[in-house]
């Protein structure tokens, strides 16, 4: 049953045909792994699982998920054209076929490589209608839709982290709509995932990103158009 | 806010309005968007849907696939002709879904109503009945908070994806959707939008989504045009005062289980129906 709260999201999203989950979806997990790597990207391989391995070509699924990586919106006329644009920006991409059980069919795993030479892989599924999810950002695991303005930190596993940050976020007005929590026992790392109502404004950021116990601090903003903000 | 059918025909009759109204009013309050707002995003998705169901009649477009194309164009030369078995207004609006549909396929702007594969249904229902009745654009919006209320009744009680529930989901939703909003064009009552938008779910129950070599062409373009044939004929059997016999509510719920029982090779894995004949496997090769 679907979770469809505003009839913009029984008529839309606006989009460039065909496929809202092999179209359209693919064009956000583009947008959001841009967002994750920061719009930092030298070059991206891409390993494509499922169905997205199997119907690509004829759904412009390769299209799509390099126009994310543009930072294009699912409803980009040029979303046809973004191999030729990517090529012309100078970043380089490469696509091959996985196969791993157990995956969603409609999966995606981005490598992007910054300019600096490090990389940081993001993997994730386009779940239908053009809703999508991360699952799991390098080798940790994630679950972000890309519907709320997103913080995700990872940090050292220590007494009052969290507190920390909660209240860098409500000092500043900001709600938390919903929040994780992981932890990482062999490394003494967790991580937040925070999905909030408002924008985190840079300075916030900056700070949240000073506290001594931060490894890094990524903000993703909302890739649904028809959601908040 | 209203889950169900029932729930909007109270409504209807206890403030005494059409559903358009109704779908509007909890929209505004139960998203924080106004009115103004509303209709301007309205607006836009009409004018999307304009240019997606007359773009491939003017022009020639090339589809991913390659299955499909060039059908619009030549329905609508048909559907000016004197010659048709159906008459004008049926087949200009067979040519506007099938445009539609060539549109999406060859990667152009469309609005998904309520998914990209049955993109064409409600478009060239409401654009070719506001054409043939001489309706405003205000009228072709309320048409469109209709067919949306109805939408989001079927998604939150049932499914409009044809991985889930198969092409009834889909085409089926978006002909109810479309049958409603023409009723309500055409000055019926809540209760005829209602049992407009059940018959035309009854009519499909059951097909299958099996997209030959998984793509969104053959046969998602004759089901969007047979899909809004649907739309108008059970608009025009709720019209005439002939009820449906099973409440839209049940009907939902009936469609919702019959798809869950569909066998996945039925629910767009193209695994199923015309995409392993011959013919579908033999050009499923060709584009892989």
């Amino acid at each position: 049953m679907g979770k469809y709260n505003s009839i913009f999201d029984v008529l839309g999203p606006i989009m460039v045909g065909p496929s809202s989950s092999h179209t359209a979806g693919a064009a956000r997990l583009g947008k959001i792994a841009r967002y994750i790597a920061d719009g930092d990207i030298r070059s991206v391989g891409i390993t494509l699982y499922g169905s997205f391995a199997e119907t690509a070509k004829g759904h412009g699924t390769e299209m799509a998920l390099i126009a994310g990586i543009l930072g294009m919106e699912p409803h980009d006329e040029k979303l046809r054209y973004s191999l030729q644009i990517a090529k012309e920006s100078g970043i380089d991409f490469s696509f091959e076929k996985g196969n791993i059980a157990g995956l969603h069919p409609n999966t995606a795993r981005f490598s992007i490589e910054r300019h600096d030479g490090t990389f940081i892989t993001v993997t994730g599924s386009s779940i239908g209608g053009g809703a999508v999810i991360v699952n799991a950002i390098d080798a940790f695991n994630v679950e972000l839709t890309g519907d709320y303005f997103t913080i995700v930190t990872k940090h050292v596993d220590k007494k009052g982290i969290i507190s920390k940050v909660t209240t860098l976020l409500a000092e500043n007005n900001i709600n938390i709509g919903n929040m994780k929590v992981r932890r990482d026992n062999s490394k003494n790392e967790a991580s937040m995932i925070i999905e909030t109502d408002e924008i985190v404004p840079v300075e916030v950021l900056e700070k949240i990103k000073r506290l001594e116990e931060m490894i890094f601090v990524i903000e993703i903003k909302p890739v649904r158009e028809n959601k908040n903000v | 806010m209203y889950s169900t059918g029932i729930d909007i025909l109270k409504e209807c009759e206890a403030l005494n309005k059409p559903i358009w109204e109704i779908v509007l009013l909890d929209e505004i309050k139960n998203n924080h968007i106004s009115e103004t707002d509303i209709f301007n995003k309205m607006e836009e998705i009409l004018q999307i849907m304009e240019n997606a169901t007359s773009h491939s009649i003017d022009k020639r477009v090339e589809t991913l696939g390659g299955i499909i194309g060039g059908e619009g164009k030549t329905m609508m030369a048909y559907a000016n002709s004197d010659k048709t078995i159906s008459g004008t207004w049926i087949t200009k609006a067979m040519a506007r879904a099938f445009a539609c549909s060539e549109y999406n396929a060859s990667m152009g702007k469309i609005c998904a109503a309520p998914t990209a594969g049955s993109c064409g249904i409600i478009p060239a229902a409401i654009i070719t009945i506001a054409e043939k009745k001489g309706l405003s654009r205000q009228d072709m919006i309320r048409g469109l908070l209709t067919s949306a209320g109805v939408g989001k009744i079927i998604s939150t009680n049932a499914t409009v994806s044809g991985a889930e529930g198969g092409c009834q989901a889909e085409c089926g939703s978006a002909a109810a959707m479309a049958a409603a909003a023409l009723v309500e064009m055409n000055g019926g009552s809540p209760v005829q939008s209602f049992d407009a938008a059940a018959i035309a779910l009854k009519n499909i129950m059951g097909l299958i989504c099996d997209p030959v070599a998984g793509l969104v062409e053959s046969p998602c373009s004759k089901r969007n045009a047979s899909g809004v044939v649907n739309a108008i004929i059970s608009a025009d059997i709720a019209l005439s005062g002939i009820r449906s016999i099973i409440p839209f509510d049940e009907v939902v719920e009936a469609m919702y289980n019959v798809g869950r029982g569909m066998h996945e090779n039925f629910k767009e894995t193209a695994k199923g129906g015309i995409s392993i004949t011959d013919t579908g496997l033999a050009y499923s090769r060709k584009i892989k």
